[in-house]
């Protein structure tokens, strides 16, 4: 994708088409041009120049600051969307390599693919040059040098292209350029061992010729060892009706379980991905509390999400992965008459999950602290199992305030019992106390100006029961007078 | 020892206005219990009064895990649970937005009949939880033998379906055997208002040894009427 810098911004400003614009970004020695609208091209603006000699040709030189992340973040979410051509994408630079062995009878033959991937670039108004070779290093010499299907005679192709495109680096296009080797065609004629002999290390020509010959391979390195269990679904017409996921979901559940079946496998994590017309992707992910293949319950939990995608243009193509799988073998399978209590209370948690969202399903997770908010942490109960370590501890609360809450107190100073509180702007007579249980500060994750806290279970003149502390006492260096603060509820 | 019950059983202008002789600890006395789980519901006589949760948590289960859903507002006023305080750690703690995610999550986990309880807190009055939302509960309560109690903080006894409704209130606690200073053994004013197959009635209740027991004779059931149409 050459242009892709300058038709991204071309696509986000309202400027008009003839537009004398260039893309910047900071040099070592001022702005350097990164890319260009075809206006300015034709008044001598090219990318890699600098802005001050552009302009110096052309006064009339709109600078615009260019935005790589931005470019970057296209590209990423392009390489997720080239997932309807082949299930292997890898991002290289400002473009895609995808792994077409086996694909391309999908689409009618390479012509067919091709044909396919204009067309779809053609609809996002981007410009993509697309080539189709037997290796990977030659497919990008031809996609940047000379768009083309290279069936067999990889090397015939490649002999009239100048040896830049064999991705060599600027020092040693120039040097081979002054040795007057400046077409691959050249350099396929000079003895190998001259050339090895030669050029070394880095620069190390004879690997690149290799690589682009197939004489070596090279691996695309997105390839995962084994592709999670995914089964898709291709519409003939756009859907663009909200039902529409749902219903693909119906379909695609039993294929998807099938394959499950096959490799002994339970679903963790399930996404339902919608490639829509324009070029977007839209997922809905679920998770799981235990691996399960059971077509139901899998159906039940994406149902809803399925429902709430937003078909915009429309849907082409449906895709159900299982991107976390574990083992699960058959024998388990065996207790669905019978509902076993872990699986019954993994699908609960599963459905309040879905509906309510990880962080508002938990489960205590009890912490090394003495520090009672830190002590009783919480978890998703999605991700953690059963772990009851109770601890042999001091009466605590039932009930603890998130936020401990101001209170005034009557006290006696500096370390006397409290006497009586006020909290939320009613009084509270004390009329028994036991305590104080003194928690020190962690001083090791803690800043140096936190302070201890002396907590006393009250119980005021009605039986109300609270759990109170003083931060601090009076003297210890770090504030001024202590701060009471209730904390807790006791049942 | 005598004088100190007295305190007990009701300290203060509560003592003088229910007129009650403390009959001490040890009264052979059963908690009045639904016949099959079913729902019961809690009203908290204030939302600052955290007492009910002792009365609750000293009549569950702890052999399955517990569910208990919150929503938002009540863990706001009255905080959130605590599992250092509570008799065991197996529980899945819901906190949900509104009082409709609370009821829906109570429905879900009352079907799943590998709970040992279902724990609802929904704070005031919402116009969803009416009598037909508290009498789904009740009825998958009962179809799924899974004890559901829903627990009320601000809020009036309007019309329920609830089988048991009980309003529980902080009570002075016992003295502390070994330091009289420091509150002791927790006690509860439990009022039962409305019940199917016992009678109501009010109780000054402690939890010890397993047991429930009565730190005051069982009450006047016309003066338990009166105080019901006055609440």
């Amino acid at each position: 994708m050459p242009d892709l810098a300058i038709e991204r911004w071309g696509k986000s400003s309202d400027s008009p088409p003839d537009a004398l614009v260039v893309l910047t970004v900071e040099g070592t020695h001022g702005l350097i041009i990164h890319a260009v609208t075809r206006a300015a091209a034709g008044r001598g603006a090219r990318a890699g120049a600098r802005l001050t000699d552009a302009r110096a040709l052309e006064p009339a030189l709109i600078a615009v600051p260019a935005d790589p992340a931005g470019d970057a973040a296209l590209v990423e979410r392009l390489a997720k969307w080239a997932g309807r051509w082949s299930p292997l994408v890898e991002i290289d630079g400002d473009g895609l390599r995808l792994d077409v062995s086996g694909v391309a009878h999908l689409f009618g033959g390479e012509g067919g693919l091709i044909e396919d991937v204009r067309r779809c670039f053609a609809q996002l108004t981007l410009t993509a040059h697309v080539a189709i070779a037997p290796t990977a290093a030659a497919a990008w010499a031809l996609a940047h040098h000379a768009p083309c299907i290279c069936d067999e005679d990889v090397a015939t192709r490649l002999t009239p292209l100048h040896v830049s495109a064999l991705r060599l680096d600027a020092d040693t296009v120039r040097t081979l350029e002054r040795l007057g080797l400046k077409t691959i065609g050249a350099l396929l004629t000079v003895p190998r061992l001259a050339l090895a002999r030669r050029f070394r290390g880095a620069e190390d020509v004879v690997d690149a010729l290799d690589r682009a010959l197939g004489r070596k391979p090279e691996p695309l390195t997105a390839a995962p060892v084994e592709p999670p269990p995914r089964s898709a679904l291709r519409l003939e017409e756009p859907a663009t009706h909200p039902e529409a996921a749902p219903q693909a979901l119906g379909r695609l559940i039993p294929g998807l379980v099938q394959q499950l079946q096959e490799r002994h496998l339970g679903a963790r994590r399930l996404s339902l991905q919608g490639f829509r017309v324009d070029g977007s992707v839209a997922t809905a992910t679920v998770a799981t509390a235990i691996a399960s293949r059971e077509p139901k319950h899998l159906q039940r939990l994406l149902s809803d999400k399925a429902a709430a995608l937003n078909p915009e243009f429309g849907f082409d193509t449906f895709a159900l992965t299982a991107d976390w799988t574990e083992d699960l073998s058959a024998a388990q399978e065996s207790l669905v008459d019978e509902p076993s209590g872990e699986r019954e209370l993994a699908r609960l948690v599963d459905r309040l999950t879905v509906k309510l969202g990880r962080s508002a399903v938990r489960r205590p997770h009890a912490e090394e602290s003495h520090l009672p908010e830190r002590a009783s942490g919480w978890v998703s109960a999605v991700s953690s199992s059963l772990s009851s370590n109770v601890r042999d501890e001091f009466r605590r609360p039932q009930r603890l305030l998130d936020r401990p809450e101001a209170i005034d107190v009557v006290y006696a100073t500096p370390e006397g019992v409290p006497r009586r509180f006020m909290w939320r702007r009613a009084v509270h007579d004390i009329a028994r106390v036991e305590g104080p249980e003194r928690i020190a500060p962690e001083w090791w994750r803690q800043p140096s100006s936190a302070r201890l806290r002396d907590y006393y279970r009250v119980e005021d003149a009605t039986g109300r029961r609270y759990w109170i502390y003083r931060e601090g006492v009076i003297g210890d260096g770090r504030g001024g007078a202590p701060n009471w603060f209730l904390h807790g509820l006791f049942g | 020892m005598a004088a100190d019950l007295s305190l007990v059983a009701g300290g203060g202008s509560r003592a003088a206005k229910k007129n009650q002789l403390p009959s001490g600890l040890g009264g052979r006395w059963h908690l009045p219990v639904p016949p099959s789980p079913t729902l019961s519901e809690l009203f908290a006589t204030h939302p600052r009064d955290g007492g009910w949760a002792g009365f609750l948590l000293a009549q569950l289960a702890t052999d399955k895990p517990l569910l208990w859903v919150q929503d938002r507002m009540a863990i706001l006023e009255s905080g959130r649970v605590h599992p250092p305080g509570l008799p065991s750690q197996n529980l899945i703690h819901v906190e949900t937005r509104d009082a409709r995610d609370a009821l829906w999550a109570m429905e879900e986990g009352v079907r799943c009949a590998a709970l040992s309880a279902v724990i609802g807190e929904i704070w005031g009055d919402p116009k969803i939880l009416n009598f037909t939302a508290t009498r789904r509960l009740a009825v998958a309560s009962e179809r799924s033998h899974v004890p559901c109690w829903l627990v009320r903080l601000g809020g009036s006894a309007n019309l329920s379906g609830a089988r048991m409704r009980w309003r529980i209130e902080s009570a002075p606690s016992l003295i502390h055997e070994l330091d009289p200073r420091a509150p002791g053994l927790p006690a509860w004013d439990a009022e039962l208002f409305r019940s199917r197959g016992s009678p109501p009635g009010q109780w000054a209740l402690v939890h010890e040894a397993g047991a429930f027991h009565l730190v005051a004779g069982p009450r006047d059931r016309a003066l338990g009427e009166k105080q019901r149409l006055t609440a």
